[in-house]
């Protein structure tokens, strides 16, 4: 019985056992299963998925453009990122104020909005034509006000004692930045930066709207011609899951590897 | 080491001023500085350890005055041992890094010549085999006495001690305490701000009583305790016998 049990559940000391995390798992992925597929019979549809032989070339395609995307935005933002923490502390108002309201404009308002506000007047008006780099710049931008509150709040954690024990054993203002503020941030801001480059991908779908060939927009394309909805989709969010998994997975590696406090 | 100052004040902003203007002149080998919370004492370690700089006044340490710009604050804070109340350990090094990176980066030693340092100090204040531990997996005792090993490991004229037992169980202030005693001995001259009275009686030579941001009272740590002059110090010593065993 307790055996039964402990395969079962779980209290905060003993490490769960790999049969345990193998059993529920199964059970789990069974129970979605089942959800999905009373669902479908609910509503009468027979799932078919042999028509994505047929697309697979054009699948790969927008697989390889959404992952470029995000690899380009996940730059660009990191950058557009950094200067906008730093800014937000900057001594001159002018660029404190700016990044502040960059900041606060871009996370109050829904991403969708923008993509059609910078495409059509901001991308029309400076003449940008390229989708593919109007989409990682409108995504930076979006993203990049994210990854400035990640490192301001990072920058903030970082307690006087530290800064103060740096100059007392007489670091100077770049040695200090080297060996502490920077491995501190680092441990800090790299679980939330790989979490939000998961973000990034997922947000890429978006792009769509503005016609950009990643994989939302061709699965879109490809349900136009079919009608085969379903399946699309379910595929669709089979392979954001093929990138997305392993980048949480890291990120809570990352999470456990850094915490050092406790 | 001698210290000395004349006019040394400091006053945050609009605030009400912490330090008064206060004159001292005197060799210093173990001294005390002891007084009520908010009295400035640690406001007054800070300027002497070049971390702060005093509102109005200057800083003479031996014969030379400190100067007030960044590069010569740095030079003279290179000079000095800081130990903190808490918390003052990198907490991303472990504490053999803690030692050793200041010794290679500031004071231009090898890998080498750092590591063997910092293992001789920790194996002689009984950290031999936690050098790879960083701080949050240290007792309080252990970060204080690596605190300390890191403060000693370059040879620094003077050590400055802000009240370095006071978030320690007293079990592990007696320890921490002794090593202090043990690098007095060897001849390591120390300013320390600490509520310890015993310790600041027979450990250190000269006491000082800051309260409410003066100097009231300098002198022989015995004839401070036994021979108190001013209302406040009497008062101040009688709190802290009130409980005594």
């Amino acid at each position: 019985m307790k055996r039964l049990r402990k395969l079962f559940w779980t209290t905060k000391k003993e490490p769960v056992s790999s049969a345990a995390i193998m059993l529920n798992l199964l059970f789990v992925v069974l129970l979605w299963i089942m959800l999905f597929w009373v669902s479908l019979r609910a509503i009468q549809v027979e799932l078919d998925f042999s028509f994505l032989g047929e697309f697979r070339i054009r699948v790969w395609d927008g697989f390889l453009v959404t992952l470029g995307l995000s690899l380009f935005s996940l730059l660009l933002s990191l950058v557009i990122g950094a200067l906008s923490a730093a800014g937000q502390g900057s001594p001159l108002l002018v660029v404190r104020y700016f990044c502040n309201i960059y900041v606060k404009f871009i996370r109050g308002t829904p991403l969708i909005m923008q993509i059609y506000l910078f495409f059509y007047i901001v991308g029309t008006a400076w003449g940008v034509q390229n989708r593919f780099a109007a989409g990682v710049m409108i995504l930076s931008v979006f993203e990049g006000a994210y990854i400035a509150e990640i490192i301001r709040g990072s920058l903030l954690s970082i307690e006087g004692t530290q800064i103060e024990a740096a100059r007392a054993v007489g670091f100077t203002r770049k040695q200090t930045l080297r060996y502490v503020v920077l491995p501190q941030m680092v441990a800090r801001t790299l679980p939330a930066l790989t979490g939000q480059f998961a973000s990034i991908i997922k947000d890429s779908s978006l792009l769509s709207m503005i016609a950009v060939i990643e994989l939302t927009q061709t699965m879109r394309e490809i349900s136009a011609v079919n009608f085969r909805l379903f399946e699309c989709y379910l595929f669709l969010g089979m392979l954001y899951l093929c990138l997305t998994l392993p980048i949480s997975l890291v990120s809570e590696r990352l999470e456990r590897k850094f915490c050092y406090e406790n | 080491m001698k210290i000395e100052f004349r006019n040394l004040s400091k006053q945050f902003e609009q605030n009400r001023p912490i330090l008064q203007p206060m004159d001292f002149c005197d060799e210093v080998r173990a001294l005390a500085v002891i007084g009520p919370s908010g009295g400035g004492k640690s406001t007054l370690l800070r300027i002497l350890g070049g971390l702060l700089a005093p509102t109005t006044g200057d800083l003479w340490v031996d014969g030379e005055q400190v100067g007030t710009d960044d590069t010569a604050l740095q030079k003279y804070r290179r000079k000095l041992g800081f130990v903190f109340q808490q918390g003052g350990l990198f907490r991303h090094m472990n504490a053999l890094a803690n030692i050793t990176t200041p010794l290679e980066q500031v004071h231009g030693f090898s890998h080498t010549k750092a590591c063997g340092r910092a293992m001789e100090l920790l194996t002689r204040f009984g950290l031999k085999d936690d050098w790879k531990k960083k701080p949050a997996e240290l007792s309080g005792g252990q970060q204080q006495r690596v605190a300390l090993a890191r403060a000693v490991a370059a040879k620094p004229r003077l050590l400055l001690l802000d009240e370095p037992t006071s978030a320690l169980d007293p079990e592990y202030t007696t320890e921490v305490l002794n090593i202090i005693h043990e690098l007095k001995k060897e001849g390591m001259d120390f300013i320390i701000v600490t509520h310890e009275m015993g310790f600041a009686r027979h450990a250190c030579d000269k006491v000082a009583f800051l309260c409410e941001g003066t100097l009231m009272e300098y002198g022989e740590s015995e004839q401070i305790f036994t021979r108190p002059e001013t209302e406040k110090l009497h008062q101040f010593l009688g709190k802290l016998l009130q409980w005594n065993v």
